[in-house]
């Protein structure tokens, strides 16, 4: 029995059962999107820019199209030309002119890597053979690689077509938009403080490092309709996108979900599924692709890399007074980088009276950005945890208590405006505070430890989910949501807890999308929270389906039956057996057929996430090589449906965190070309470079949630990078400003900070 | 003003500038820092209207010009969400408004 947030116990929800997907997972059967193979099958490879800025002046397929075993070449001239504005797809807002621009360069290429042209052949040998046959003739522009060149007065532009509200209608620029989130008066407020803090950083672009590679098989029916089968984040999300670049209609395309090697928020938008489509309309057959490493680097969304210039100002008894930040974020070569959620999510985690926030999304010659858990977070949390970090040293307060201090609360206004509602800021410090780890001493020469915390929001959207009751008292759960990170599972139990069944009575399904009501992307930590709630009601409405039926059997009103436990009885029941679903089930047909439970959502009264992590670490005096010892890491998850998969979660995020903090980064040489195309150059942490993580999951149930569920997908990746930054400036005295804070940079720093050092020493000899 | 397709839909046979809320409500409407510029440097404005949509009308009759940078073919453009009342809206311009309602325009929010 576990225990519950609202006072009531629970049978399932809070205990740890085997994931219904997990023997085909382990034993190989599970079928991930390059699994799948269909007679006649061709095999497309993409032709991509060898350079980082360049107008295509021409292209000529002539003999790559002769080639034997070529069957059709694609460039951006066999894709319509959209509208070049914002617009509604799916969840997204977008501009599918530059999305369909991304997916085949129109006019010039943005960055290494930029698909340029696409074939399709008999074998991936005959498709490699042709791409190298396919002549392209460029003109090599100057690219702008850093925001902070792109945005300087005679920057290289990329888009001819760009503006902005400030600049006007005539001139040309990389700056795509500007944000500015202000309360109070900022100035004001620094006049009262007795310390300011005023910081730059730097944090470099990274990409999520999903195991799996993008793929797709598109195939293209006579009759118009088409399937995709893709490794994706969401189905809907690919069908609305696909249809739209494709220009037919959505409900003519039916998209179908592979296994999912990882996403993090990459695999929420389209590169290969809209070519898969169209060289499958032009050869009648399926066509497969399959996306390299390299690729998958060159060519996918990372997140931004970004400048930041963070000012706090506190009062001596360690009151945060003023706070004001300057965001640029690298968009890649469209726009659309997460500054705005950067922007808003850098001061909430206190309650600071005068705040001003400017932000701008900026085009360089990069990949265009992805999502990546907790969108611009991170970056934003880099520069502003150090702030608080410095301005507690200050002010003489140890880290976590000057965050107390300050913390926000329920009823704080957001960085946006609106206040919080039920919140867990304070609890998940409090939870640090009085953890085993935070009271222990931390011995040793060169070893630190650094504490910050991390907001994200998390979102709602729409989710649909369907129940089906079998003869024999199982049930299918029905759902549009990818499974990643063990959702099946969760979307299980709370069918199990619903109708008094067992766990292993309930299979979870996910479906495809003509099998489903529409179901935003799994993303945004929403899927628990938002696919959950309509689970939790597709079994509501079994439950009242089921008393009907016994109402039928025992010739009473639905409504003087009763449901409880598991088991349906009469209100009244004087001598009568009261009844399961398993043994309802087998009488269904002969009490008026089968019964399925429905549920739709749009869902509101999303609860935002925090998390606070607290990390020990020893820093190599000559190398710089920094040695993770110790992390924990507490968060406000609301209600834990299935623990073991929201520890997951939060020590996955904090893996992640912790790799943008420590090694990874994109390498460019001078031409704008992409250097470490591969993972043994992009140096992800493995399980050699961390220790176990422990977790201390703090429970204050969203409000208005039937089951206080709150995401928990995303903001376990965002205090990582400062809390590295904290424990190393006590390693070594260092505060480090730029991510990834690898050793050759540290190490530069701690030279820098010796040879300052023993300056200082010979001036006073 | 484009909110007025949407608008004339709610109250038939009424042009944009004539549109009116029909219960007269008082909401307060938070005007994004970069669009103070259009309300005299106001942050906070009285607005009438029982939706978002009405909210937005009232909004550019007392500040013409403004709906053009929430609205975009009668709805909320698809970068914005709106918060009423501390709650994200899921309706769009049809987003309920209440009495003494605090509405905020903010830039809509995705996730990985």
């Amino acid at each position: 029995m576990a225990a519950s947030t609202n006072g009531t116990e629970y049978k399932i929800i809070g205990t740890r059962p085997i994931r219904h997907d997990g023997v085909d997972k382990v034993t190989g059967r599970a079928k991930y999107g390059a699994d799948y193979t269909f007679p006649g099958m061709l095999f497309g490879k993409v032709l991509r820019s060898p350079h980082a800025h360049a107008v295509i002046k021409s292209i000529n397929t002539d003999k790559a199209r002769a080639l034997p075993g070529v069957k059709a070449i694609v460039t951006s001239a066999d894709l319509p030309k959209l509208a070049d504005k914002m617009e509604a797809a799916g969840e997204q807002a977008i501009n599918l002119n530059h999305l369909s621009m991304n997916i085949l360069a129109r006019g010039k290429v943005l960055y290494d890597g930029h698909a340029v042209a696409a074939v399709a052949a008999t074998s991936g040998h005959i498709a490699d053979e042709a791409l190298r046959l396919i002549e392209v003739e460029y003109e090599v522009l100057p690219p702008v690689m850093l925001v902070d060149d792109a945005m300087k007065p005679g920057a290289p532009i990329l888009l001819d077509s760009l503006r902005n509200k400030e600049d006007g209608p005539d001139q040309q620029t990389n700056v795509a938009a500007h944000m500015q989130f202000k309360r109070g008066d900022v100035n004001e407020g620094f006049k009262q403080a007795d310390y300011i803090i005023e910081r730059e950083f730097k944090t470099a672009m990274v990409h999520q490092g999903y195991i799996e590679p993008h793929n797709a098989v598109g195939i293209y029916n006579a009759d118009g309709h088409a399937t995709i089968y893709c490794s994706t984040q969401g189905t809907f999300v690919v069908r609305s996108l696909t249809a739209a670049v494709l220009g037919i209609s959505e409900g003519k395309i039916k998209v179908v979900p592979a296994e999912i090697g990882g996403g993090f928020g990459g695999k929420t938008t389209v590169y290969l599924e809209p070519l898969s489509v169209l060289l499958s309309k032009l050869t009648g057959a399926p066509v497969k692709l399959t996306m390299t490493r390299a690729e998958v680097l060159r060519a996918t969304g990372p997140t931004s890399g970004s400048t930041i210039r963070c000012k706090m100002g506190a009062t001596k008894d360690g009151m945060l007074v003023a706070g004001q930040c300057w965001l640029a974020y690298e968009a890649g070569a469209f726009p659309g980088s997460p500054v705005g959620a950067g922007a808003m999510t850098i001061l909430s985690p206190y309650n600071i009276p005068n705040i001003l926030v400017d932000a701008y999304d900026v085009v360089v010659n990069r990949p265009k950005t992805a999502a990546y858990r907790a969108p611009g977070a991170s970056n934003a949390a880099m520069a502003s945890e150090t702030v608080v970090d410095e301005l507690a040293e200050k002010c003489g307060l140890d880290p976590i208590e000057f965050r107390l201090k300050n913390a926000s609360h329920d009823g704080t206004p957001q960085t946006v405006g609106p206040p919080f509602k039920k919140i867990g800021m304070i609890e998940t410090l409090e939870a640090i505070k009085n953890s085993e780890h935070y009271k222990s001493k931390l011995t040793g020469p060169n070893r630190g430890r650094g504490v910050a915390s991390g907001f994200w929001f998390n979102v709602g959207l729409q989710s649909s989910a369907t129940i089906n009751v079998h003869t024999d008292g199982t049930v299918s759960v029905v759902i549009g949501s990818v499974d990643i990170g063990g959702t099946r599972a969760a979307q299980a139990m709370i069918a199990a807890e619903v109708l008094g069944v067992d766990i292993n009575d309930v299979r979870p399904v996910v479906a495809d999308t003509d099998s489903i009501g529409h179901t935003d992307v799994t993303g945004g930590s929403r899927t628990c929270f938002a696919t959950g709630w309509a689970v939790y009601e597709a079994a509501q409405d079994i439950v009242r389906q089921l008393k009907e039926r016994a109402a039928k059997l025992w010739e009473k009103k639905p409504e003087e039956v009763v449901f409880a436990n598991g088991m349906l009885s009469p209100a009244s029941g004087n001598g009568v057996k009261p009844m399961s679903l398993k043994e309802l089930a087998p009488r269904l047909a002969r009490t008026g057929g089968p019964i399925v439970g429905r549920a739709t959502i749009n869902a509101r009264g999303v609860g935002p996430a925090f998390a606070t992590t607290l990390v020990d670490l020893e820093v190599d005096p000559d190398t710089a090589k920094v040695q993770i010892l110790r992390v924990t890491v507490a968060q406000d998850v609301g209600k834990a449906i299935h623990p073991a998969y929201v520890e997951g979660q939060m020590q996955g995020g904090t893996a992640q965190g912790i790799g943008w903090a420590l090694n990874e980064e994109y390498f460019y040489d001078d031409k704008g070309i992409l250097r470490n195309t591969g993972l043994l150059d992009y140096r992800m942490p493995t399980c050699l470079d961390l220790p176990a993580m422990e977790t201390i999951m703090v429970e204050v149930p969203t409000p208005g949630h039937p089951l206080g569920v709150r995401g928990v997908g995303e903001v376990p990746i965002v205090p990582p990078p400062a809390a590295v930054a904290n424990a190393i400036y006590r390693a070594t005295g260092v505060r480090m400003l730029e991510l990834p804070m690898s050793p050759p940079r540290l190490l530069k720093a701690m030279l820098k900070k010796r040879a300052a050092s023993d300056s200082q020493a010979a001036a006073a000899d | 003003m484009r909110v007025s397709s949407r608008i004339s839909t709610i109250n038939p046979g009424r042009t944009s500038a004539e549109v009116r809320p029909l219960v007269l409500q008082m909401a307060t409407v938070v005007i994004p820092a970069l669009l103070r510029k259009l309300t005299d440097g106001k942050e906070r404005v009285t607005v009438a209207g029982r939706n978002v949509g009405q909210v937005v009308a009232d909004l550019n009759r007392q500040f013409p010009g403004i709906s053009e940078n929430l609205i975009e073919d009668g709805e909320i453009k698809p970068s914005i969400a709106v918060s009423v009342d501390g709650e994200m809206g899921t309706g769009g311009v049809l987003e309920p408004v209440g009495e003494s309602s605090e509405v905020f325009f903010i830039p809509a929010i995705g996730g990985g």
